[in-house]
């Protein structure tokens, strides 16, 4: 297929290759929603842990059941790439780790680094 | 509707708000950690301590003008007929300014 100027485009999902940059950039997108939708779910936690001593033990119980554990490793991994691929764009707004090769790396050092940080916290809820 | 918070300023806003969310998230960790297990009666002292109020505060307005200028991003990507947009940006502007006068509430009378 074509645009209207002539030049090719091709947008089939399933058979683009990604480059790094992208992936760590999307996931930046998908992490930010995910962060910006439990944001309500804060807000009543902090609502119930500060009602007295029973709303507080309800918050830690129900952060302790499995669904509780996997919301903070969910959590966990959201932020980490959230706040590294956010670092990374400060970084790169002040042209440190801006040229190409470079941006490659760091992209996926942020991949990398939530990684970790919802392994990190996997192990700290289990 | 859409020509709110903008540009270089909305950049700049996004940047500061992402600063200031870090540092106060990081520093509510450290304290975390290093007073666990907290207790209920702990944790609200803390809360309710000198600065730590404000700060909480000034961390629920951090966040939730960033999640501003991010959500309006997606929006504007994602939704394109200007009827369903304006409407949508308005839900999220509505529903952002109801969670932050509900966090100051929480943290006032606590």
């Amino acid at each position: 297929m074509t645009t209207r100027s002539g030049a090719p485009y091709f947008l089939d999902l399933f058979q683009i290759r990604f480059p790094v940059g992208a992936v760590c950039s999307i996931a930046h997108r998908i992490s930010g929603v995910i962060l910006a939708v439990s944001v309500p779910l804060l807000i009543f936690a902090l609502h119930r842990s500060l009602a007295g001593p029973e709303g507080y033990a309800t918050v830690v119980t129900t952060l302790a059941t499995v669904a509780g554990k996997a919301a903070l490793v969910l959590l966990a991994w959201a932020l980490g790439h959230h706040a590294l691929a956010g670092v990374r764009h400060i970084l790169k707004d002040m042209d440190v780790g801006a040229s190409l090769g470079s941006a490659r790396r760091t992209a996926w050092l942020a991949l990398a680094g939530g990684g970790i940080i919802a392994l990190v916290a996997a192990v700290l809820v289990l | 509707m859409t020509a709110v918070l903008t540009g270089l300023r909305a950049w700049t806003v996004q940047r500061v708000s992402a600063v200031y969310v870090l540092f106060f998230f990081l520093t509510t960790l450290v304290w975390l950690a290093v007073h666990r297990p907290v207790s209920y009666a702990q944790w609200h002292a803390w809360v309710t301590s000198g600065g730590v109020r404000p700060a909480m505060m000034l961390f629920f307005a951090a966040l939730l003008v960033h999640a501003w200028v991010g959500l309006r991003d997606v929006l504007l990507d994602y939704v394109k007929p200007l009827l369903i947009r304006a409407a949508a940006l308005g839900a999220l502007a509505l529903g952002l300014a109801g969670l932050g006068g509900w966090a100051a509430q929480i943290l006032i009378s606590a």
